[in-house]
């Protein structure tokens, strides 16, 4: 009955149209009488109260799909009322993205100059706090260079992503930087590095062989997020980025506690997510020993003071190899050839437990986790619906749909998993046999792939300070001679 | 001794040249590819027919208030007396009191054009994203109202946080010379 009701409304072309006004005049209270004209009843003495009608109107329109109708044709205004324009403001113009782009290639220049030819620690800070305000709280900490490997990869999977200028420029331009002057990226343009940067407070050595193994840790988070990215179910890297939350002035409450642990975390141990977690300093780790101008710590001889190993907060000066230290050659040969045969071994456990962890990986995918919802929901496993399953069943989406999108990123979790264990083993492997190799160092030198180029060891070379005309240089630098 | 070091040195020194001109090799062509592979930059917007209007908008966009806000597709509205997203189902009374209202904020201005036509205006300052007029314009009216991300107040993340939990799936990027997907075709063209 309430069909028929509805049905002059849906035909009527307008409230002045005389055959609608006719049936709205003869019917009962039709609900599009009820809502343009709510007084009209009361004024006839009809019975229904208000909210009576509007009850039975709302247990009607319930049962109409949501969105389909114009149940109130639009008006045609006797008085010539002008219709209010929607607003539509503009995104940001192209020409700041483009600035933003000629931000970093200034100050990736800059911080090369300030490294490598000025030698200057004060200029290298100053260049850093400026990083910190423009990219940090100017543009949100976003895009940066570390989240720019997830689009980059994202593109490279699936050819319908269209990659962003920015996020390409952002990708690369760090890296041509550091073929030619090492990390000058992580000295003074990254904000996350300079956020850490200002508040080392107090620097302890953290323990080689800890170290050494939460070294292993970024490259594991690259390899994670470079899966996540390519089969397009995530942005860890973006989702878990400590401090964004404090550029964008609010955040959930975990990033907040996370950032402020990282910051905290910072005072004392340096740099703890460049060194530990960030996935761009991996790929600078990389591309940095192949630099065609390294940092160097003393700008002339090495009078051997080991005052740039104290100097050093991330503990990347690398001293002299002793002439009769540690084990035998031979031994050491024959260890390094172990860990080469065992490689395959690493990467073959790696992807088997991977291919294990597949089913757990794809549940952060919505749409995996939508699908076992719906299946759970269905067979009377859970009681009660969520949001998400809600939406599937307001829009009548097929739940084969449902099914079948989320076998498909299924069958790539299996690939990404197994690929990303193997990667692991691999990461693994490959830190082991490196910590094999020994390399004949004469000086002491800052490490070219972990060296972050903030400085701090040419504030502390005493040949360096005597090159600035430090007096007490001479002082110390006579003393290691005699 | 010292002549056997100096080759060694050198074949060390040949190893990383050698990588060298290959990082820059591969990374000249990856910056090729890129630039011939980008085109168009995109921005994050609603489509408003597969908005759900849950509220989550309003509280998991990473910036505050919400990026996301309501929009008035005037061309679409019936210019109702009793509109239900502006009124709350069983209104007291049918004036602009706040307890007669559905936005908790009063950022909709309900003023009188010609009988029985009242116009909605929303007051995109006090907005805040949650979606309850939206709700109640699409169920019971013309859907005339409905979300929409304001690119004067996003920033374009790489990763949307609203995008990433709305229950529809409703956000996705678009193209940023196209960036709204308003509900009458008049104003999406």
């Amino acid at each position: 009955m309430i069909r028929s009701l509805i049905a002059p409304n849906k035909a009527a072309s307008g409230p002045a149209d005389p055959a609608s006004a006719a049936c709205n005049r003869s019917n009962q209270t039709t609900l599009f009488q009820l809502l343009r004209y709510p007084d009209a009843e009361a004024a006839t003495g009809g019975r229904a109260s208000l909210p009576g009608s509007l009850l039975s109107a709302f247990c009607f329109l319930l049962s109409l799909p949501a969105y389909a109708v114009q149940h109130f044709p639009p008006p045609d205004f006797t008085t010539g009322h002008k219709l209010p324009v929607t607003a539509t403001p503009p995104p940001r113009a192209e020409w700041l993205a483009y600035m933003d782009i000629g931000v970093l290639i200034a100050a990736l220049m800059l911080a090369t100059y300030f490294v490598l030819w000025k030698r200057n620690r004060r200029a290298i800070g100053g260049l850093s706090i400026f990083s910190l305000a423009y990219f940090g709280f100017y543009r949100h900490g976003c895009v940066c260079s570390i989240g720019a490997i997830q689009n980059v990869a994202q593109s490279i999977a699936d050819p319908n992503i269209v990659l962003p200028v920015v996020a390409g420029a952002f990708f690369l331009l760090p890296l041509i930087f550091a073929l030619f002057g090492g990390r000058v990226f992580c000295a003074a343009v990254c904000p996350l590095g300079a956020a850490q940067d200002i508040v080392l407070m107090k620097p302890s050595k953290a323990p080689d062989w800890l170290a050494q193994c939460l070294g292993v840790l970024p490259w594991i988070y690259l390899g994670a997020a470079v899966m996540y990215a390519a089969i397009g179910s995530a942005y860890i890297i973006c989702r878990y980025d400590p401090f964004v939350a404090f550029f964008r002035f609010g955040g959930s409450v975990p990033m907040l506690v996370f950032g402020g642990g990282m910051l905290v975390l910072s005072m004392f141990v340096g740099r703890a997510y460049c060194r530990f977690l960030c996935p761009y300093g991996a790929l600078l780790r990389l591309v940095s020993p192949l630099a065609k101008w390294k940092v160097t710590v003393t700008p002339d001889e090495c009078v051997q003071c080991r005052l740039c190993e104290d100097a050093c907060p991330f503990g990347e000066i690398r001293y002299p190899t002793p002439r009769d230290g540690g084990i035998s050659r031979t031994e050491g040969k024959s260890r390094l050839a172990a860990l080469i045969l065992l490689l395959p071994v690493f990467i073959g456990m790696g992807a088997g437990l991977g291919y294990l962890a597949s089913d757990k990986l794809a549940q952060v995918d919505p749409a995996v986790s939508l699908a076992k919802r719906v299946w759970l929901e269905d067979h009377g496993k859970v009681k009660g619906t969520t949001l998400e399953t809600d939406a599937v069943r307001k829009h009548d989406t097929p739940k084969e749909e449902v099914y079948l999108q989320s076998l498909a990123i299924g069958k790539k979790y299996r690939y990404g998993s197994l690929a990303l264990g193997g990667w692991i083993g691999l990461v693994i492997g490959l830190r082991l046999i490196g910590l094999s190799i020994r390399r004949r160092r004469s000086d002491y030198e800052a490490d070219s792939a972990g060296c972050v180029a903030c400085g701090r060891c040419y504030l502390s070379c005493p040949v360096e300070r005597f090159r600035h005309g430090d007096a007490e240089a001479i002082k110390i630098l006579e003393e290691y001679r005699a | 001794m010292s002549n056997d070091q100096d080759n060694k040195i050198s074949r060390r020194q040949l190893i990383i040249n050698g990588g060298w001109f290959v990082g820059l090799i591969g990374l000249g062509g990856v910056f090729g590819w890129i630039f011939g592979n980008s085109e168009k930059r995109m921005v994050w917007q609603i489509d408003p027919n597969k908005c759900i209007q849950c509220g989550k908008c309003a509280l998991e966009c990473v910036i505050s208030p919400s990026a996301s806000k309501c929009v008035h597709a005037h061309a679409m509205c019936g210019y109702c007396k009793l509109c239900l997203g502006f009124f709350m189902p069983t209104p007291n009374e049918l004036n602009e009191g706040a307890e007669n209202q559905q936005c908790p904020m009063g950022a909709i201005k309900r003023t009188y054009v010609e009988d029985p036509y009242y116009e909605y205006v929303i007051d995109e300052k006090l907005c805040i994203g949650c979606a309850v007029c939206v709700k109640g314009c699409t169920a019971f009216g013309n859907g005339s109202l409905f979300m929409q991300i304001r690119h004067d107040r996003c920033i374009n993340c790489n990763e949307c946080a609203i995008a990433k939990s709305c229950p529809s799936q409703a956000i996705s990027r678009v193209p940023a010379d196209k960036p709204y997907l308003l509900k009458n075709k008049e104003q999406n063209a």
